[in-house]
């Protein structure tokens, strides 16, 4: 039966406590030594077959008869007031069905204080009008016979800028969000630390926008079915956008369907409703027609979403031995004109390490540059690079080996709140990967003319524990195939595969009898959002409890029809087989002779346990060659060693691992949004001069996962996979630069620029005094689109 | 917008182009005739109106690959071609890589390899290696880079990539 109770939610280092209804999760977990025949095996990807024909429907593929196809037409400017929009010539295009600004759309507030379409625009990309038409074409046509007047408005897109009290104001409340003394955390005695320490260090750190550039875009098909909005979208929450949706049209939950069966990545840009999912839903009601709404990636790249930039202050004072005394981080992380503020910077400096004394400071600040979204482990990527960057920084100087300062001030406990850790493994991925990437060999530098090799390190710890609300049902059908429904999306993680695996192994099933659904709202119970490398650990008990609750009915059947005890019956490989007297029947005889009488198991995650900490850890080594010449870094093998707690599918979360690792190369060797500050426009809004990793970056990827069951952590023994991998990545490609070339690049992306300039071999030209980027310089007009 | 009938007579509404031409296709073998404007792309032409949604459209300029299909055997970028310069060219999709039922080695390989994550780079990607494959049954490591480094995988499946077509190629080395 549900209770209420009181529990502990972690999402993306924040953690709330709050009251929810429960299902006592009635499955104990599978212990390290049960022998399971599915789950911990290599499994092909579900639904593997219809990605490589070609036949795997993404949003991005849906097609209705009568479809419109949308286009947006967005500000060219950073900061405007919209003082006329005249859409009177755009109408009379041919083939034009619909055009919706904020003169006809209803006032539906959006961020807070804004709308969605608003008489403000406050970034290059805004939403000012919205065109439906026969053809993506003829709507790109009639953008351009929209005529808007703009009033333009002081702008700042450099975030401590915009902290200053006579700075452009984004909105009206103010730049810096809640207020300018931001979001401290403090433990310990801050200065009876840097007192009591031999060397106090003090650093700037910065790191960029990074565009999550998911390949498919926030695109959706809009169509209405009576009064009931059907909406398919690339989303990382099906039943997110489905309330959202529903809350902005003021719609009640039952009339809005949201579909996402196949899904084109998210990395955390595609959390919930967004405003396109709005207009096509009003567009398809204006025209009476199913509207598909596509951005083209250039509007990817503006308005889609970026890794919040972050300007980081550290001060750390250590003791002579190594141990660190005071950490000090003051972090401005750039939200953009509407980003949220849930980057938690300082999440590293605060759990990492043990360390009695902590204060961090963390400030999110509106400007006029593009919104910022949570992108793979937000905050910590960010975090670590800085704090690991440091350590390195600190070891070199007490000529100690890094890795060991890293033992010094290992945290046995979690430092935050003193609970215990559900399992942390830290240590033993520390030596798992010194051994494979031959850490204790490093000393020996190799030098090949003006090419030098380092090797560096960096550790990982994030959440990943997941917990409840999250449910599942499985229904068995007469020929005694399963279909597993679910209310959960696979972002191309593997969710299916992995969920389809639990409920064979719980169940007795070959896992090709069992159909999973997911993206679905309609068909599947409620699941939570994929995000904060929570999918698994949230589903997959909920999933087990389905299965488990399945079986036991099946089994209770099979007892009277076998006229055996349902104590001494058990199901494998779909045959159920019976001990005392000994006897076996198919699963598909049973259900057969039930006829369609169904059989449908319900499952629910159970609570996270009390007072424990649930923590994924881990620790990759990076080799770098440094052209000294030319500033030039190759990555040349990358070792990983992580801990996930029990791996259900070797082959998926290894992808986890590698795809991580090649996001946290171009994030610390080549990535970068470009917000020029005199016209406040994106200069390399596509994918040629904004540069991602192609198969030519690619180094040798190792890894290894320490694949231990976390007993206490919940049924299964899983935890999250997806954004671990890539939280240590630029942190150890840094150090292994310092190792290789001597410098320390304190600024993402490490350009061979910025290594020369260390490297003392090239001087950047100092800008003219008094040229302070802002909207007092007369700037370049971009070009009105 | 509702267009006004005055007399019998529709009211004149702009027009942007020439409007629509006939074009007969041949792609994956089979002969198609379609009526589009002179402008679309041929990518456009097979996901919109031909429905074979294989070919991604990512970025619409030949810059990330995901819409690579063979044209005469060659691997293009379709969002690069207009639809009207393909008429009597065949080309070729990743709707057609399987024959008789049977997917295609390197389509298995993929599969085996868990050489995609979100897939939506796959078709491209896999077409870029159907040209190379055709060429060249048993490529080399950096032929095979060289395939496909023009197509972006965000997700960051390289690695696999590589592992699936290398074994395709050893595999025909031993035949």
């Amino acid at each position: 039966m549900p209770k209420i109770v009181r529990t502990r939610v972690e999402f993306e280092g924040e953690v709330r406590e709050r009251m929810a209804v429960v299902v006592e999760d009635q499955v104990l977990p599978w212990s390290a030594r049960e022998k399971l025949d599915i789950v911990g095996r290599p499994h092909p990807r579900v639904g593997g077959r219809q990605i490589v024909t070609g036949g795997a429907t993404y949003t991005a593929d849906v097609q209705i008869p009568g479809m419109l196809h949308c286009k947006i037409r967005r500000s060219p400017l950073p900061h405007a007031e919209v003082l006329s929009i005249d859409t009177a010539e755009a109408q009379t295009l041919f083939g034009v069905r619909g055009v919706l600004t904020h003169a006809n759309a209803p006032r539906i507030r959006w961020f807070g204080n804004s709308f969605l379409f608003d008489r403000f625009v406050r970034f290059e990309g805004d939403e000012v009008a919205a065109v439906a038409a026969d053809s993506e074409e003829i709507a790109e046509d009639a953008l351009d016979l929209i005529h808007v007047r703009y009033r333009e408005l002081p702008f700042v897109v450099d975030p401590e800028q915009a902290m200053k009290p006579d700075a452009p104001r984004v909105h009206k409340e103010g730049n810096v969000i809640g207020g300018p003394e931001g979001d401290v955390y403090e433990r310990g005695n801050l200065e009876e630390g840097f007192a009591r320490s031999n060397h106090v260090f003090s650093e700037r750190y910065e790191t960029q926008a990074a565009v999550h550039n998911c390949l498919e875009p926030h695109c959706c098909v809009a169509m209405w079915n009576g009064d009931e909005l059907v909406l398919w979208t690339s989303t990382q929450h099906a039943y997110g956008v489905r309330d959202g949706v529903a809350a902005a049209l003021g719609l009640p939950l039952h009339k809005v369907r949201v579909i996402c069966e196949f899904m084109g990545a998210g990395f955390g840009s595609k959390q919930g409703a967004g405003k396109h999912e709005v207009i096509a839903a009003l567009l398809a009601k204006m025209t009476e027609r199913p509207v598909r709404l596509y951005p083209s990636r250039r509007e990817e790249n503006l308005a889609g979403g970026v890794r919040h930039p972050t300007i980081q202050y550290l001060r750390a004072g250590v003791r002579r031995d190594g141990k660190l005394m005071a950490l000090h981080l003051r972090s401005i992380a750039n939200v953009g004109a509407y980003g949220t503020d849930s980057s938690e910077v300082g999440g590293p400096v605060r759990e990492l390490y043990d360390c009695a004394n902590v204060r961090t400071e963390q400030f999110a600040v509106y400007t006029n540059a593009g919104p910022a979204a949570a992108f793979r482990a937000p905050g910590y990527v960010e975090g670590m690079f800085a704090l690991e960057s440091m350590m390195d920084q600190i070891a070199y100087s007490l000529s100690m080996d890094p890795l060991q300062l890293r033992l010094v001030n290992y945290a046995r406990k979690d430092p935050v709140r003193g609970a215990t850790y559900s399992s942390k493994p830290l240590d033993e991925a520390y030596r798992t990967g010194a051994k494979m990437a031959g850490w204790n060999l490093r000393a020996k530098a190799q030098q090949m003319g003006a090419r030098r090799r380092g090797l560096g390190m960096a550790s990982q710890i994030w959440g990943g524990g997941g917990g409840p609300p999250a449910y599942a049902i499985i229904r068995l059908n007469s020929d005694g195939t399963a279909d597993l429904v679910t209310g959960t999306q696979d972002i191309g993680t593997g969710t299916k595969t992995v969920l389809v695996q639990i409920a064979a192994e719980e169940l007795g099933l070959k896992a090709e009898d069992i159909r999973i659904t997911v993206g679905d709202t309609l068909a599947g119970p409620y699941a939570p959002v994929s995000a904060g490398s929570m999918t698994v650990p949230s589903m997959g008990p909920a999933v087990r409890a389905a299965a488990k609750s399945a079986r036991e009915e099946l089994l209770s059947l099979a007892s009277a029809l076998m006229q055996v005890s349902a104590a001494s019956l058990s199901i494998r490989n779909g045959i159920i087989t019976s001990t005392t007297p000994s006897k076996t029947v198919a699963v598909s005889d049973v259900t057969r002779r039930i006829g369609d009488f169904m059989i449908v198991g319900k499952g629910a995650r159970g609570p996270n346990p009390p007072n424990v900490k649930v923590r994924t850890f881990g620790a990759q080594f990076a080799e770098v060659e440094v052209d000294v010449e030319t500033g030039d870094v190759t990555v040349t093998r990358v070792v990983a060693v992580h801990d996930f707690g029990r791996i259900i599918n070797p082959l998926t979360s290894g992808s986890q691992i590698e795809g991580g690792i090649v996001q946290g190369i171009g994030f610390a060797l080549m990535e970068e949004r470009f917000v020029d500050p005199e016209s406040g426009t994106s200069l390399n809004a596509n994918l040629e001069a904004y540069k991602i990793p192609t198969i030519l970056d690619i180094p040798i990827i190792e890894h290894a996962l320490i694949d231990r069951p976390d007993e206490s952590c919940n049924s299964i023994g899983s935890k999250g996979a997806g954004e671990p991998p890539i939280i240590p990545t630029a942190a150890a490609i840094a150090n292994a630069v310092y190792d290789a070339a001597g410098v320390r690049v304190r600024s993402l992306p490490i350009t061979r620029e910025k290594i020369l300039v260390e490297i003392g071999k090239l001087k950047l030209q100092p800008k003219p005094a008094g040229e302070a980027p802002g909207p007092a310089q007369k700037r370049r007009r971009p070009r009105r689109g | 917008m509702k267009d006004t009938v005055r007399s019998g007579v529709l009211a004149q509404r702009r027009r942007r182009g020439p409007g629509k031409l006939q074009l007969r296709l041949n792609v994956n073998g089979e002969t198609y005739e379609v009526m589009v404007e002179p402008r679309r792309t041929l990518l456009d032409v097979l996901r919109d109106d031909l429905g074979l949604t294989g070919a991604k459209k990512v970025c619409d300029r030949g810059q990330c690959g995901a819409c690579t299909v063979l044209l005469q055997g060659v691997p293009v970028y379709s969002c690069l071609k207009l639809a009207i310069e393909c008429e009597g060219k065949p080309v070729e999709t990743v709707e057609g890589l399987m024959s008789n039922g049977r997917l295609h080695p390197l389509q298995q390989a993929f599969i085996d390899h868990d050489a995609f994550q979100c897939g939506f780079c796959t078709p491209g990607i896999l077409m870029s290696l159907k040209a190379l494959f055709d060429r060249n049954d048993s490529p080399t490591e950096d032929e095979v880079r060289q395939a496909v480094e023009g197509n972006l995988c965000r997700c960051g499946a390289y690695s696999k990539v590589l592992q699936a077509a290398l074994s395709v190629a050893r595999a025909n080395e031993q035949e």
